[in-house]
């Protein structure tokens, strides 16, 4: 295309005010993030004048045990609560795209309580779950000892997952299923061999949904961790409290790396960011 | 067709009752169980009597909370509108953007969406404190002012007083905004994508400016889109309690900061209990209205 041209009619990305405005939004949106991982490079503690370039507080972060305690029980508890809600999920999409059964609609809107329900809610019911009728046995090893944090968050994470196969299993031909029941295949087998060859493609995007949705959660996470086991949101929330510091900054880098790096895989694995977008919309529903 | 449970009562139960069991156990008991707590009253340190009052309740709707309550919904309807004003022309421009530009534009706009909410939060602080970025900014700018005023024989301005930017309403406002942009994006942007465009350029075509065309076509189309995305937007503002925590002052608290110093700093876990059903009530009663709003709309497009 020519580089002059008009722009036309519907070409609004071409019209200057609307180029403006995009660019207003997108540095509104990436400029605190931005210099936040500048300045974790900044030899300064007062974090404001940049006095040189340094890796001296990622080196201050390997050394910070608490910290690095804090992120290995997240991404041990992401892993685990992706795997459980995959699983749990994907029988609950199953079993509503299947079945008529009594109590169906029932299930359907208490499957979407825990997606709709305040964070601060869900946290305070699972602060009395844990402490009146469920108590977490005190001083088991690790990893045992996050059983209660890998419970909260599996409750709140597979309706998403359940969300986002039922809707692949939407596009699902059920003939295909009677083709291969007429060619001999038991439940099992057609489960294993038809349903979830389709359904696959959803499970890697409910495993990503799952594992960021536990890996950022921080408010229900706050309300069920115990002294012993800190997440890395709820320790850089009390590091947080205390001051602006650049170790903070060096923590932060290091997971929006990991955030990105994510999402790069999963829109790799995907291959179209505008399929994943409508996942991010329809959790938020 | 959907098969009744009938014909296969082994799978159905099998993939029935993981599921179940788990929402019941640990989701739907817990919830009952607060909810339970929200009719009782502190029988000692630990212990808790469900004695069926309203007390709480009655509690809750005292002029200092109810304030707060009024107050929160406020908030979270001014970072609804902020966020559907600054977001609309943004899902409007990826709309129409070439199919590669439009992946780029959805990804910048869901990167921050899956970044940790700590640690926007946190970014923010670091831009708004009175030794922030934006007061470092203007502090230079004032700087130079006044050295540019001297230069031309003018009263030098005086010392720079940096703003108050943090710790007040006005930072938890911008940190919501800030916060649930994206919420309000992604809507928008897969209403406005089912739009016919041929609906637009007929306008175009027969003399409506630009302006007039977003608002008397698009808009009314995009209704739906709208009512879903304000209703994102709401519902976690409604329920925030990093923001307002972390941002905001003595005089920001919002409903879910009250709710975790019930449980955790005042332990009178039956009012906290109360609270936090009100705030669900809430939720609710904001998903009804948009479910009869969208109900009403086919209607509404003739």
């Amino acid at each position: 295309m020519p580089k002059r041209s008009p722009p036309g009619p519907l070409e609004y990305l071409r019209r200057w005010p609307m180029r403006l405005w995009l660019a207003g939004v997108f540095l509104f949106l990436y400029a605190p993030l931005i210099a936040l991982m500048a300045f974790s490079f900044n030899d300064s503690r007062r974090n404001i004048v940049w006095k040189g370039f340094t890796l001296k507080y990622y080196e201050k972060l390997f050394e910070n045990s608490a910290l690095l305690e804090a992120f290995g029980n997240s991404l041990t508890i992401a892993a685990v609560s992706t795997v459980v809600s995959l699983v749990i999920g994907a029988l609950a999409a199953l079993v509503l795209w299947r079945f008529r059964f009594p109590g169906k609609t029932a299930l359907d809107g208490a499957l979407a309580l825990p997606i709709v329900v305040p964070e601060i809610c869900m946290g305070v019911a699972m602060l009395v779950f844990f402490a009146k009728v469920m108590p977490w046995p005190q001083g088991l090893p690790w990893p045992l000892n996050l059983g209660a944090i890998i419970i909260a968050h599996v409750s709140f994470s597979f309706p998403f997952v359940a969300v986002v196969v039922r809707a692949r299993m939407a596009s699902f031909n059920r003939e295909m299923e009677e083709a291969a029941r007429d060619l001999g295949a038991g439940e099992f087998r057609t489960i294993r061999d038809v349903i979830l060859p389709h359904m696959a493609p959803s499970l890697v995007a409910g495993a990503l949904l799952a594992f960021t949705l536990s890996l950022d959660d921080f408010v229900i996470t706050f309300f069920t961790a115990g002294p012993d086991t800190v997440t890395f949101p709820v320790k850089v929330y009390s590091m947080v409290r205390f001051s602006v510091t650049p170790e903070v900054n060096a923590a932060s880098t290091v997971l929006i790396v990991l955030t990105v790096l994510l999402t790069a895989a999963a829109l790799k694995l995907q291959g179209n960011p505008a399929a994943t977008a409508g996942h991010g919309a329809g959790g938020g529903k | 067709m959907e098969q009744s449970w009938k014909q296969a009562k082994a799978v159905f139960a099998a993939a029935l009752g993981p599921p179940l069991v788990w929402l019941v156990l640990f989701f739907l008991a817990p919830m009952a169980i607060v909810w339970a707590y929200s009719f009782g009253h502190n029988a000692g340190l630990t212990e808790i009597e469900i004695t069926g009052t309203f007390h709480n309740y009655a509690r809750a709707i005292e002029p200092l909370y109810l304030k707060i309550f009024l107050k929160s919904v406020w908030v979270a309807a001014l970072t609804t509108a902020l966020c559907l004003v600054a977001g609309f022309p943004v899902a409007l421009a990826i709309t129409f953007a070439s199919d590669k530009t439009k992946a780029w534009l959805l990804l910048l706009v869901m990167l921050p969406f899956w970044t940790n909410l700590l640690i926007r939060t946190y970014a923010l602080i670091a831009v708004l404190r009175t030794e922030g970025y934006v007061n470092q900014g203007l502090e230079w700018l004032w700087n130079g002012g006044s050295g540019l005023a001297a230069l031309v024989g003018l009263q030098p301005l005086g010392d720079f007083q940096p703003l108050e930017l943090l710790h007040n309403n006005f930072a938890v406002i911008l940190g919501l905004v800030y916060v649930h942009l994206p919420f309000m994006v992604l809507p928008l942007y897969s209403a406005l994508d089912r739009l016919d465009k041929s609906l637009l350029e007929a306008s175009l075509d027969l003399g409506t400016g630009h302006l007039r065309t977003i608002f008397k076509v698009v808009v009314p189309l995009a209704i739906p889109g709208i009512a879903s995305g304000v209703l994102i937007t709401f519902i976690p503002a409604l329920g925030a309690y990093l923001t307002p925590d972390l941002l905001g002052g003595p005089d920001s608290q919002m409903i879910a900061n009250i709710i975790e110093r019930q449980f955790k700093r005042a332990n009178d876990w039956p009012f906290g209990a109360a609270m936090s059903f009100l705030l669900m009530y809430l939720t609710f009663i904001a998903i009804a209205i948009q479910a009869v709003l969208s109900k009403k709309t086919p209607e509404a497009k003739g």
